[in-house]
């Protein structure tokens, strides 16, 4: 249960709070440059969700069994040449991530060329592209980060918080995108001035919903207080006066009051 | 509503907002629409003179008069008609002076202005093609630019009656305004009506903010589904986060209704800017969907993303950025919500 309460935040932050392209803003080249048709957008926010997804799978499985330092698999590999204490290939990092990527990617134009081929027409240059697209390179990094920056190893992310966290991402690729296209639909009817044409006003356009998206600050945090709280205040509901002290849905609003912005 | 619309004068005939085809009608021009906006604003105007005094008037000043100033560069710029007497900058103006806090610094005011109608409209073209709403665009770039100006930590948190109870809504700087202080004795229910709490200039009178918003649903400028989804949805998830509270620690009827020392589902919509923000902003015609279901769905998004904001984000209220989430969605409302052609499958 606790499992599933942290799938959930995992999820609902990386689609929704701390979106990659309103927040961190990565991915932003197939944002400009798919976003034109709603349809289209969609298709290269599945298409970056299942790149995502593959290469989040497989970049854990390097990470944990073989990059990490104390990785099991490379220390085996280590000291049957003869060596001693643990392994650290993390200066491989990048290079074994560019190359996950790069054949999921390969795997997925295949596959769009076969069975969707005016979708692979449409997307053009863009398919490759995903290759360097820098999303899905961040969320390689981000659990990356989650697995060496752990400070137990219970801590350590497993899969399943990798594949949820890349899948939801790309889940909130996919709803920024469609977004962003059901905007430039509407804009290719505007008499936006000549020089804004195109890039320009997409990109003025995606920092206004940069700046919406900034509302969802603190969410993850007050999320968090909320569902972790929640089995502590239910293991102490023996004395109820505690529980009342402290309900659960004030303390969030507590939180945001004395923080104010920032 | 039916007999309203029967005793109106013909010269100024109750609108549809519709999408088209219109019959033509000569009285029917942005401008009306616009004068409409700002009668339905008199009231809260009025409110704000009350409880703000010449202070509300400089912000209304500075906020109208840089962006007129910015319509006209703008549109001088691009070589067009300057479209200043369809008085939608004034209401632009006033709807961002309302929205700012009676003791915003005056380049903020006018950065906020000028933002509004420049990265708010004119770059997506002008009237009736911007896609989120210009006065919200202005504030949420001073907010997020100037947060130590305009922003919660220049609000001093009023607590109200009850020091346990943060009323968060309601904020306001370290003023002089001690006219408004003299609402000791109030509950804090009948100050969050009647406006004389704290706040943003427009949004301290639920009261003043209902009138207003009554005679623009009644004129039609305003479609009634927005505000009623809003409303609903703020009513049904405080009423569910009331129920909740109620299941586990006990509280009676009271607390639903939020009186004294509660905060309950009456002080959430009647407090911040919710009312002022359903009735004058969301209902923009410009940024909000077309279709009466499609508006409604809006106004339900906007109450969701208000309830969100104010409960879980660090900031203690969310209209603004509601507004600009779901104006941001409009499009795709638009496009799901197509009517059906009578007759067809």
């Amino acid at each position: 249960m606790e499992y599933l309460v942290e799938l959930f935040l995992i999820a609902v932050g990386a689609a929704l709070i701390n979106n990659f392209v309103l927040t961190y803003f990565v991915g932003i080249c197939p944002f400009i440059g798919v976003s034109r048709r709603v349809d289209m957008a969609f298709g290269m926010g599945c298409a970056v969700t299942f790149v995502m997804a593959i290469a989040a799978t497989l970049s854990w499985v390097f990470t944990y069994y073989i990059l990490r330092p104390d990785a099991p698999l490379a220390t085996a590999v280590y000291h049957a040449f003869g060596g001693e204490g643990s392994s650290d290939l993390s200066i491989l990092n990048y290079l074994v991530y560019i190359f996950l990527i790069a054949s999921s990617v390969q795997l997925v134009e295949m596959y769009v060329r076969k069975f969707f081929p005016s979708l692979y027409k449409s997307f053009g240059v863009f398919l490759p592209l995903i290759t360097t697209n820098c999303a899905i390179l961040f969320s390689c990094l981000y659990i990356l980060k989650m697995i060496v920056g752990a400070e137990t190893p219970e801590q350590m992310w497993d899969l399943g918080q990798s594949l949820t966290l890349a899948v939801f991402a790309g889940v909130g690729f996919t709803i920024a995108i469609v977004i962003m296209a059901g905007i430039r639909e509407e804009l290719d009817l505007c008499d936006v001035p000549k020089p804004l044409r195109g890039a320009g006003i997409t990109l003025l356009t995606a920092a206004i919903l940069a700046m919406a998206f900034m509302s969802f600050a603190g969410v993850t945090k007050n999320l968090d207080a909320l569902f972790k709280v929640d089995p502590a205040a239910a293991a102490t509901s023996d004395a109820k006066s505690d529980a009342n002290a402290t309900p659960p849905t004030s303390a969030p609003t507590k939180v945001s009051t004395t923080q104010g912005v920032n | 509503m039916a007999e309203e619309a029967k005793n109106n004068e013909p010269s100024a005939p109750v609108l549809h907002v519709a999408p088209g085809p219109h019959l033509q009608d000569v009285n029917l021009t942005t401008r009306r629409m616009m004068l409409d906006v700002l009668i339905g604003l008199a009231p809260v105007i009025v409110a704000a003179t009350i409880f703000f005094r010449q202070y509300a008037w400089l912000q209304f000043g500075v906020c109208v008069g840089t962006c007129c100033l910015s319509e006209a560069i703008c549109s001088a710029i691009r070589r067009k008609p300057i479209p200043l007497p369809d008085l939608s900058a004034v209401v632009t103006g006033l709807i961002l002076a309302l929205s700012l806090p009676w003791n915003s610094p005056i380049y903020v005011s006018v950065i906020g202005s000028a933002v509004a109608i420049v990265l708010g409209k004119v770059i997506f073209g002008g009237l009736g093609q911007n896609i989120f709403n210009p006065a919200m665009v202005g504030r949420a770039f001073v907010m997020l630019s100037f947060a130590a100006a305009i922003g919660a930590p220049a609000y001093v948190l009023h607590t109200g009656e009850n020091p346990a109870n943060p009323i968060m809504d309601v904020v306001s700087g370290a003023t002089p305004m001690t006219a408004l202080k003299e609402s000791g004795g109030v509950t804090p229910l009948l100050a969050l009506l009647l406006g004389n709490t704290y706040g943003s200039l427009g949004e301290t009178s639920a009261l003043a903010c209902l009138l207003g918003g009554m005679y623009l649903c009644i004129r039609r400028t305003a479609s009634w589904e927005i505000p009623a989804g809003v409303i609903l949805a703020a009513v049904v998830i405080s009423s569910a986060i009331e129920g909740y509270l109620a299941a586990t620690q006990g509280g009676g009827l009271l607390n639903f209704i939020g009186n004294g020392g509660h905060w309950g589902v009456l002080s959430e919509v009647l407090g911040g800017a919710l009312l002022f923000g359903a009735f004058f902003i969301a209902t923009d015609p410009v940024t909000s969907p077309l279709t009466p279901k499609g508006k409604f769905i809006f106004g339900l998004g906007v109450g969701i993303f208000i309830m969100f904001i104010r409960k879980l984000s660090v900031y203690p209220e969310g209209v603004m950025f509601a507004v600009l989430l779901m104006n941001s969605v409009t499009p795709l409302i638009n496009r799901w919500t197509v009517p059906k052609p009578l007759g067809t499958k």
